[in-house]
């Protein structure tokens, strides 16, 4: 059987629904990205507090569970602005990756602290579970969850754009992106916009945080670990610079990845990370600023 | 005496062991032009660069209409009313020309409506025309024109220009002095920092030459057309 034909309409709903989540990932990581310069590498380690949140309040009712998630997420990546990038502004970008790994194995730690209470490893988030089941469409089995996803990421999305470009506060966003130091000395408050790109991608990080738990319930310290890898992946292939890239570099890397999930047998699923790494490389080697990226490479950038 | 709309007093600049500014003291009235100019590397746009809180002064004093600014960041001192034309423009390219002047107005104090462009393009009427085209692609005269627009529109008390005739045709040139010559009846205090000493000292109500980082000597406007002292000025005579 060729691989082509492994190609179904399940696999290809289920990968724009994988796509989709990546696609809001991207976009929490490449709001940060605009106004620090930053990468932060602790973004899954805020979608894994989101998802220990739910299940921890996977007795409450739903919208309760789901409000703390939010509220944890954000408070979180609050703290994260105030307490470790805030005082390191203006350090190296080497500096700040490293501390952002720092920070991702802090929150492990802290995760698997809590986790441990118990004495067994792994929580189970049940709060949206019922989102994972099927629905049949035209003969094809749709999961609920990848309808939500799609149309939450849209709306998230196209909320996003009006913010960006149709208020203030969004174009002072916009400008710090393209020239933060130009931005400062015309007015734009650097703390505020900053902090605006924070909150967004935590929100953004409790979004992802709950549409996660609903496909892959048992919450463990390094959930969403691997998801933020391939992410960031994405980010990179997209074009970090600019917004619209790395999103769309998130959802390709998602869309790629469950793709080649249906497509390669079962037995060779364990290979899906090395033929998703492989394309990559070779993106990198023909674009190196990004599939999306046109013009002056990103090191010129001034 | 009332405050000076701008006063430095004391500048010292260091970038690691290199003094680019020391001891500058300079003043700016309301409505006045004062010219600062001097050889490449003479520490003219370090002194711009200090007032506006993009690079900090190892000592020294600034003030704007009497309060303390030294120290701030950059987005406090241009709410305490300093717009910089940066040199080399610093537009944002890809935005469209009236996004680049609504950014203009992140420094503007109190309240203000739909109107608030509308001295920029009575001003300048080719950003009227093409407000909704992408900066990036005005000429670099159209440009200039709206980074000065864009700092305008801030309604600052004081304006800083570095260099804003740098890399402009001659024709151009006359422009950018043409609107300086408009607009100092508009109330700014206006430090200039030019390459174009003759026609800054013509311009400013007096211009400080600056050389290695200090002042050196004080022209007033009848002294453009006397080339000895233009001449001696510039190579430390």
């Amino acid at each position: 059987m060729s691989v082509l034909a492994a190609i179904d309409a399940q696999t290809l709903v289920d990968s724009v629904g994988l796509g989709a989540i990546y696609a809001l990932m991207a976009v929490g990581i490449g709001l940060v990205f605009g106004v620090l310069r930053l990468v932060n590498f602790a973004y899954g380690q805020l979608v894994m507090a989101g998802a220990y949140t739910l299940a921890f309040t996977a007795n409450w009712r739903v919208v309760w569970s789901l409000a703390a998630c939010l509220i944890v997420v954000v408070a979180l990546s609050l703290a994260m602005e105030l307490a470790v990038f805030r005082p390191l502004r203006g350090a190296s970008p080497a500096v700040m990756l490293v501390t952002t790994f720092a920070i991702a194995f802090v929150l492990q730690a802290v995760a698997l602290l809590i986790d441990l209470r118990d004495n067994t490893l792994g929580e189970v988030a049940t709060s949206v579970a019922p989102l994972n089941q099927a629905i049949t469409l035209r003969g094809v089995e749709v999961r609920k969850i990848t309808i939500v996803a799609v149309i939450v990421t849209v709306v998230v999305l196209a909320l996003l754009a009006l913010l960006l470009n149709r208020t203030r506060i969004g174009l002072h966003m916009r400008a710090a992106s393209a020239d933060f130091s130009t931005a400062r000395l015309l007015g734009v408050r650097a703390n505020r916009v900053i902090g605006l790109a924070v909150l967004l991608s935590g929100v953004l990080a409790a979004i992802v945080a709950v549409l996660l738990t609903v496909q892959l319930p048992f919450v463990q310290p390094d959930f969403a670990l691997r998801e933020t890898i391939v992410v960031l992946v994405g980010v990179v292939v997209g074009g970090i610079e600019k917004l619209w890239s790395a999103t769309l570099g998130g959802f390709l890397i998602g869309f790629a990845t469950g793709i080649l999930n249906g497509a390669l047998p079962t037995d060779q699923t364990v290979f899906l990370p090395s033929a998703v790494f492989a394309l990559v490389i070779l993106v990198l080697l023909l674009r190196p600023s990004g599939l999306f990226v046109w013009g002056r490479p990103a090191a010129e950038r001034l | 005496m009332a405050d000076a709309a701008l006063a430095v007093r004391g500048l010292e600049v260091r970038y690691g062991p290199v003094a680019a500014v020391r001891g500058l003291s300079l003043e700016v009235g309301k409505g006045e032009i004062v010219g600062l100019i001097g050889p490449n590397g003479a520490g003219k746009s370090t002194t711009l660069h200090a007032i506006m809180g993009l690079v900090s002064a190892r000592a020294g004093e600034v003030t704007v209409a009497g309060r303390r600014v030294l120290g701030r960041p950059p987005e406090r001192i241009a709410a305490a009313g300093v717009a910089l034309v940066p040199e080399g423009r610093r537009i944002f390219a890809d935005f469209t020309v009236e996004e680049n002047l609504l950014l203009g107005l992140a420094a503007r104090r109190g309240r203000y409506g739909r109107g608030a462009l509308s001295g920029a393009y009575e001003l300048f009427p080719v950003l009227g025309e093409f407000r909704r085209r992408q900066a990036g692609l005005l000429s670099g005269g159209q440009q200039q024109q709206l980074a000065i627009a864009r700092a305008l529109v801030a309604q600052p008390d004081v304006l800083l220009l570095d260099e804003p005739s740098l890399g402009l045709a001659p024709s151009l040139v006359d422009s950018v002095f043409d609107v300086l010559a408009k607009i100092r009846d508009g109330g700014f205090a206006i430090l200039l920092v030019e390459q174009r000493a003759q026609r800054t000292v013509a311009l400013a109500d007096r211009t400080h030459v600056i050389a290695n980082g200090e002042l050196r000597l004080t022209l007033g406007p009848g002294d453009a057309d006397d080339t000895e002292k233009m001449v001696a000025a510039y190579f430390g005579g």
